[in-house]
């Protein structure tokens, strides 16, 4: 019998599955070849890292999303919100909310780096969705000049000119920028978090985010030539300065002046 | 009149004998020399007699014009430095200075110049800073004057022209602000330039061929900032110095008002003269003020352009205001509710533009003739040149304080998103309660204000009666406690009872016998104003009052 299915037998037991694999591979490769979105979607997480997230997911997220990623009335669904909205919403602590609110708010981070890698990976694993944004795009060492234009053309309006913040409608408002990470700021423009369009790479190219990244940096290590910025909010806080600082000063002076000496 | 020597050689001959060894020096010698020399020729020694012996009475608040002077000046001073360097024309160029996020980006010249300014002419970017930190002290400093003014009825005959002026000046100070904020044609100025577009542009008929006139065609065009240019350094600044010569020389003729005291009657003035005294002190304190603004230039960033980048009519950055004078319109603006435009004979009527721009119209004119109302309706023909307290004047205090609150709605309304962002408020809320303080905040602080004034004239009259209360209980032989009251001294009693007492107006009938309905109104308004009032204390009184306890 053994003799019999020599033939068969002159290939390896594993060779099936071996075959199966290259083919995978081929298919996969030719798909993510000609997706436009390839470098965005493609994830390297090892399983152990997804099922640590699945855990990580179902005890802290399941409540509000749903243990399919499929939305409840307490949160909407985050199938195809990819990694970088998690590593986003995680990594600045806004998920998971404190409360209810106009939106989620900025707080000191719930989990760990990993922990958040993890989620990030379980919730890439279930549906396609941008990625993690690649360190080269985050170094800051862009066209300063375009990104500025380009932030006071697109994001301007929102956050200032400065990054200072803005304000939105019904208590929402546009959280100013400094000293928030590159990644989550390439992050931001990607997913479009709470009420932030998303700007994707037709819209605004990843070289154009990371000039914009450029100068938002550029302000941050640059302290404005003229003195201390008084928050960057403009003609308000210069006015309130002028009114309790300026004129301030120069009415104690004034008493100073004229005081009687005893 | 026996001597025509200048006040300057007067003091020599006294000088002389304390100094025996050395002998007149060559400089007072030629001080002499020059000051004869000059009055020969001019005959100033008369004017500067008279004005040298003015009188000004020492009080903090009656500083407060100076700084607006002296910020003034600050203003002159560092705008024609700027004038050296600035070009006010909107020809596109590239910018290739040191700013690097801006290199090689096309802006006008304007812009081009104002970056240049900043970054590479020597000292510019300081001398820019404090001539916009001045700008803002100037114009603060005139509207506290005008609040002390106000508050202490020193626009009362035979001021009422000069409050008239000095309101005058607050207006063009504005206008020289507003036309300052837009020169540089950076993004913040050219939105700013937008609304005042588009608030005249809102005036029915006249707006859009007014608008075309101003720009020199559609908004924004190529003209507006040479135009502006030459109000702002030309115009406004001549009739503001114009203005500004007269409003003093009414101070000098009008002599200064002071304080009712001691010896402070409505003929004197009690102080220190012009010479020396007052103009050593005022020299000194321009310097300080000066030291003030040029602090806040050193140390503090204003208007950075370099953030803002040049004008383009499409972003508008978050957080986009006037500088603070003019947020009152922007709020007024802001707080218009909306819906109010509805179309007819295939137009569209908008009202939410007229309605703002005619309420702060109807404001600035009720200010600035507010002294001839309030005379008309006391119907007070005296002169006044003691001051009110306060407290003193119920009616008018308590009209001032709602015309604060008023404008203060306003100028709260200019900041909402920013009030909104750092208390995490919603925005609609931040303009829904200045909807409501804009009506009710006047109301509340005149009644609150009016009362509060009237509990301060019978603590007055208590403590002038009665004395201080001193702490101190005393059990009598009889069993009854009392608490000794220390009556306070005659200086300080005079302060508390001088004022003026009016009584409402009698409805009179004219020469022909009729009661006109004007003299009604006239009677209802002075009744308004004197209805409530505490008389202040008769010398009768004194007398058996201070015998009580």
């Amino acid at each position: 019998m053994a003799r019999k299915s020599s033939t068969a037998n002159r290939r390896h037991p594993l060779a099936t599955v071996a075959l199966i694999a290259i083919g995978l591979l081929f298919t996969g490769g030719g798909y993510a070849l000609f997706s436009s979105t390839a470098t965005a979607e493609t994830s390297t997480a090892s399983q152990t890292t997804i099922d640590e997230g699945k855990k990580l997911f179902a005890a802290n997220c399941a409540s509000c999303h749903g243990l399919d990623l499929q939305g409840t009335g307490e949160g909407p669904s985050l199938l195809g919100v990819g990694a970088a909205s998690v590593d986003f919403q995680v990594g600045t602590g806004r998920m998971p909310m404190a409360m209810q609110g106009p939106q989620a708010m900025e707080k000191a981070p719930q989990f760990t780096a990993e922990d958040t890698e993890a989620l990030a990976a379980y919730v890439a694993s279930l549906s396609p969705g941008p990625a993690v944004p690649d360190e080269s795009l985050l170094d800051g060492e862009g066209d300063a000049t375009n990104g500025a234009e380009l932030f006071r053309i697109n994001c301007a309006m929102c956050h200032n000119v400065a990054g200072a913040g803005g304000a939105l409608t019904e208590g929402k408002f546009a959280p100013a920028l400094t000293g928030v990470a590159a990644v989550h700021i390439y992050e931001a423009m990607v997913t479009g978090p709470q009420n932030m369009p998303v700007f994707n790479d037709k819209n605004l190219s990843p070289e154009d985010k990371r000039d914009v990244i450029t100068y938002l940096k550029y302000l941050e290590k640059n302290p404005s030539p003229g003195g201390y910025e008084l928050g960057s909010l403009g003609p308000v806080a210069e006015g309130l300065f002028v009114w309790i600082f300026g004129l301030g000063a120069i009415v104690a002076l004034t008493v100073w002046l004229t005081a009687k000496s005893n | 009149m026996s001597t025509v020597t200048t006040p300057e050689t007067a003091p020599a001959p006294a000088a002389a004998p304390t100094r025996p060894s050395a002998p007149r020096s060559t400089s007072s010698r030629f001080t002499e020399a020059a000051a004869n020399y000059i009055d020969e020729r001019t005959s100033i020694s008369g004017v500067v007699k008279e004005f040298g012996r003015k009188i000004f009475p020492d009080h903090w608040s009656f500083m407060l014009g100076e700084v607006a002077l002296y910020s003034f000046v600050v203003i002159l001073l560092t705008g024609t430095f700027l004038t050296f360097f600035f070009q006010a024309s909107m020809a596109e160029v590239v910018y290739n200075g040191s700013y690097v996020p801006l290199k090689g980006v096309e802006m006008s010249t304007a812009m081009s110049s104002t970056l240049n300014i900043s970054f590479d002419v020597r000292g510019g970017l300081l001398i820019r800073q404090i001539h916009h930190w001045a700008a803002l002290t100037f114009i603060a400093a005139i509207g506290i004057h005008m609040l002390r003014i106000y508050f202490t009825g020193a626009f009362r005959k035979p001021r009422e022209l000069n409050w008239v002026i000095g309101f005058i000046l607050f207006i063009l100070a504005l206008a020289e602000g507003f036309t300052g904020y837009s020169l540089p044609d950076d993004l913040l100025s050219g939105n700013g330039l937008r609304i005042i577009d588009g608030l005249i542009k809102g005036l029915p008929v006249v707006g859009t061929w007014i608008s075309f006139l101003l720009f020199g065609g559609e908004f924004p065009g190529t003209d507006i900032v040479g135009r502006l240019y030459s109000l702002h350094i030309l115009l406004l600044p001549a009739i503001l110095a114009v203005m500004l010569a007269l409003h003093l020389v009414f101070v000098v003729v009008h002599k200064h008002t002071q304080w009712s005291g001691p010896g402070q009657t409505k003929d004197n003035v009690v102080g220190s003269p012009i010479l020396p005294m007052f103009a050593a002190k005022a020299g000194g304190f321009f310097f300080i003020v000066f030291g003030v603004i040029a602090l806040m230039g050193t140390f503090f960033t204003i208007n950075p352009i370099w953030n803002y980048g040049p004008y383009d009519p499409s972003p508008v950055s978050a957080g986009t205001q006037p500088d603070w004078y003019i947020g009152f319109a922007d709020g007024a603006l802001r707080l218009m509710p909306p819906g109010l435009e509805f179309e007819l004979w295939n137009r569209t009527w908008s009202f939410n533009i007229i309605i703002p721009v005619l309420i702060l119209t109807g404001f600035i004119v009720v200010v600035l003739v507010y002294p001839f109302i309030e005379a008309w309706i006391t119907g007070d023909k005296r002169e006044h040149h003691l001051l009110d307290r306060p407290r003193n004047a119920p009616t008018r205090t308590a009209i001032g304080v709602a015309g604060v609150l008023f404008y203060a709605a306003l100028w709260g309304a200019a900041s909402s998103d920013i009030i909104a962002t750092h208390f995490q408020l919603s925005i609609e809320g931040v303009i829904h309660v200045n909807q409501a303080l804009l009506i009710l905040g006047p109301i509340i602080g005149y009644l609150v204000t009016k009362r509060v004034c009237l509990a301060l004239q019978k603590k007055d009259r208590e403590i002038a009666l009665h004395g201080f209360e001193s702490g101190r209980i005393v059990r009598l032989p009889g069993g009854e406690y009392i608490e000794v009251h220390q009556p306070v001294d005659e200086y300080e009693r005079w302060k508390l009872i001088d004022y003026n007492d009016y009584q409402p107006l009698m409805i009179r009938p004219n020469a022909r016998g009729q009661i006109t309905a004007v003299q009604r109104f006239r009677a209802g308004l002075s009744r308004w104003f004197f209805e409530d009032r505490i008389a202040p204390v008769s010398p009768k009184e004194l007398e058996s009052g201070s015998g009580h306890h």
